[in-house]
């Protein structure tokens, strides 16, 4: 017996010690994550150059479908006590994860555990709120995030006599614009992708008014839906009118309708500022960004937008010296120039100031001003309650309520009013439902 | 006279039978038992905080107006499909059951499209029906209808019914077939001495000479239409345009593998699973017994 634990003994300290053998060994560090095609191969190539850069740590990306799979993958590794030590989990997943306070590492405790030097004030902080608690802990990092802005035909703008200098500012002026468009013979005013998330939720934060109670989500699981109580309620109604005059055209869920603008359908489109690459391919006309349009008369407009995308989430259950790996990563990943390279390669917004900046004495954006819509937008004012992000359980379902919802304000079905009524008394129940389950 | 295999070796039965009972433990019973344990439960995605919550799962779905939607939705629709896919596949059928030119190539054009995958041909479906980029809805338009999918849910549910329904009709084509030349020829030719149009005969004595195979279908069509289908409306509608083609078991993919509500989507499973076994014993009890051979 004795002997038996004397080589369990030997057992474990090697195992402990094996990270950091004289064999040299570097230390694996596992990350899925969830972008496919060519922006699969940026991540790629940017874990090749991680790892040429050290000898100590050797990360693994591997890809695991989309958001959703990846999600459930990670879980589901975690379930069976094997998660990675990375996680790439979108934007509207984000509560859960925080919710799953056994299972996640928080960033700020990776980053302070590792003994390097970090701080998290070089981030942007419109990028980050995001993923920060409310006194400033980081809790995950910040990977691809991109924000909507307006998109416009330079080809359109002229034929139907418009300025391509002069984008709308204002929905007032996106109507008449759009009025403007239909009357030179194009099918369409504007439309929109992801319309929940850029005509709800960003409008929100846009024009300073709270989406839901407890700071968006941020102050408590105790949260309710308002966002059928604000401007937003205006804001849809005027979107299901201007149907009639086709100053609007709905285009379907998701980014379904980027074949709408793409193809000459209509000559304004609000969508994620990461679109810019499938449009600089798919559209054979010049087009241009603007940032998104706002109301006139509101108080609070312009105020900033939030992002979308997804971040990084460290899981437990592994070994302080692969959590020192980790944090080497999100090091590296944090440099302004794999940032800055990362941001110009795919228009999702750099995460650092530093990146900014760097990209900026590039000449960058002189060449390339309308990625820097995006940015302007996001750094247009210090983040308020209202803006910094949102954080609520069960919200993928809540996205598909609100497709529902507006689908049926389009078809004339609901008013905006009882639509949006609807949607966020079904919301509150999910709200509810998950507060019981994160107790 | 009965053929009877009499086996001497007592455990020989057992062992043949062992893979089948494996398989359905390790596949049905097994999902199935976790299913319902999970059902009354609510816990959080990683399983972290799990309540004992008894039927409140159940409780939250049937005053869902979400969820009721979906069992009015699953109803017209697995009904449309199971019509339309019969109806079309019999007059097929029949047709392609009389000596005509060319019969082994209609046929095998008729079977075809149940060797294309479900996803791939509701691909093909969204894109000729696209409001924006599609052929038919091009056509459409040129006529003056406002064909929109996205938005209107009746042209939705159309569209949906039409995809899943399309590749069904080879299958119900196949067994209708089958049935119909399982005949006895001289059945019609007597009708037909005794004078009996083709209208008649078809009524008076092929209908019901397929009844077995009719009634083995509609079950087949609509548990096809209850499960099968959610390529169709994955890859065409996502559930909407407002929830008008969220089926049944749309409803629990999404709530499972995207929204990650285990108790929620647990309970749905074992509605759908009480429908399925509903429709077995009523296959077995009823209709297999009254049906005429």
């Amino acid at each position: 017996m004795k002997k038996f634990l004397g080589i369990m003994t030997a057992v474990c300290f090697i195992l402990t010690m094996a990270p950091i053998s004289a064999l040299g060994e570097p230390v694996t560090i596992d990350w899925w994550f969830a972008h496919g095609g060519r922006l699969g191969e940026k991540v790629q190539s940017i874990v090749a150059d991680f790892n040429a850069s050290q000898s100590d740590y050797k990360v693994v990306a591997t890809y695991k479908g989309n958001y959703h799979d990846t999600m459930t993958a990670g879980i589901a590794a975690f379930r069976s006590k094997n998660p990675p030590h990375i996680l790439q989990v979108f934007e509207v997943g984000t509560a859960s994860m925080m919710a799953a306070r056994g299972a996640i590492k928080p960033v700020h405790e990776v980053m302070g555990g590792s003994g390097m030097p970090w701080s998290p004030d070089v981030y942007l902080p419109t990028v980050t709120g995001y993923y920060t608690t409310p006194d400033g802990k980081m809790l995950s990092l910040p990977f691809n995030s991109s924000t909507p802005v307006l998109y416009y035909n330079v080809e359109a703008f002229q034929k139907a006599g418009l300025d391509p200098d002069k984008p709308p500012k204002t929905w007032e002026e996106v109507a008449a614009y759009g009025r403007k468009l239909v009357a030179a013979g194009y099918p369409g005013g504007f439309s929109t992708a992801w319309i929940s998330w850029i005509h709800l939720e960003n409008f929100s934060a846009w024009h300073n008014v709270p989406f839901g109670t407890q700071a968006n989500g941020f102050g408590g699981m105790n949260t309710e839906f308002v966002f059928n109580k604000g401007p937003q309620v205006k804001h849809v109604q005027h979107l299901a009118d201007w149907q009639k005059e086709k100053i609007f055209v709905y285009g379907g869920r998701r980014n379904k309708g980027n074949a709408k603008f793409a193809s000459g359908e209509v000559a304004m489109y609000t969508e994620s500022s990461a679109g810019y690459a499938g449009f600089k391919k798919t559209c054979k006309f010049p087009f241009r960004t603007a940032m998104l349009p706002y109301w006139s008369g509101a108080k609070g407009a312009p105020q900033n937008t939030i992002i979308g995308g997804a971040s990084l989430w460290v899981m437990q259950g592994h070994s302080d010296a692969e959590y020192k790996g980790v944090a080497a990563f999100f090091n590296y990943l944090s440099k302004a120039e794999v940032q800055a390279d990362w941001h110009q390669f795919t228009g999702y917004l750099p995460i650092t100031t530093a990146a900014y900046d760097y990209t900026k004495k590039q000449g960058f954006y002189d060449q390339n001003p309308d990625m820097e819509t995006a940015l302007k937008q996001m750094t247009l004012n210090k983040p308020t309650a209202n803006s910094r992000g949102l954080r609520f359980g069960n919200f993928v379902q809540m996205r598909a309520i609100m497709y529902d919802t507006l689908e049926a304000i389009f078809a004339g079905e609901k008013t905006a009013q009882a639509g949006l009524d609807d949607a966020a008394a079904k919301g509150n129940r999910l709200l509810r439902k998950f507060e019981k389950a994160n107790k | 006279m009965q053929k009877r295999v009499v086996f001497n070796n007592k455990v020989l039965p057992y062992i043949l039978v062992a893979p089948q009972i494996v398989v359905t433990l390790v596949f049905f019973i097994w999902p199935a038992s976790q299913a319902l344990y999970q059902s009354v439960l609510q816990e959080d995605a990683f399983g972290l905080s799990t309540v004992f919550v008894g039927l409140e799962n159940f409780a939250y779905i049937f005053t869902d107006p979400i969820y009721l939607n979906s069992i009015r939705v699953t109803l017209v629709f697995s009904f449309s499909v199971a019509a339309i896919a019969m109806t079309t596949a019999l007059l097929l059928a029949v047709m392609a059951n009389r000596a005509i030119r060319g019969a082994i190539v209609h046929k095998t054009l008729i079977i075809w499209p149940y060797a294309v995958a479900p996803v791939a041909a509701a691909v093909v479906w969204y894109f000729l029906f696209n409001p924006t980029v599609g052929m038919i809805s091009f056509f459409l338009k040129a006529m003056g209808i406002d064909w929109d999918f996205t938005l209107n849910g009746g042209q939705a549910m159309l569209l949906v019914i039409i995809a899943a329904a399309w590749r069904q009709i080879s299958y119900n084509f196949l067994f209708f077939l089958a049935g119909l030349q399982a005949i006895p020829k001289s059945f019609i030719e007597a009708a037909a001495i005794d004078g009996a149009s083709p209208a008649k005969r078809f009524w008076t004595i092929t209908f019901p000479l397929l009844s077995p195979t009719a009634f083995f279908l509609v079950v087949m069509n609509i548990v096809y239409a209850f499960f099968d289908t959610f390529g169709v409306i994955h890859a065409i509608t996502e559930g909407g345009p407002s929830e008008a083609t969220n089926i049944m078991v749309f409803k629990i993919y999404h709530d499972s593998f995207e929204s990650l509500d285990l108790g929620g989507s647990a309970a749905q499973s074992v509605i759908l699973m009480a429908v399925v076994i509903a429709l077995t014993i009523i296959q077995f009890r009823y209709i297999e017994r009254r049906v005429h051979y």
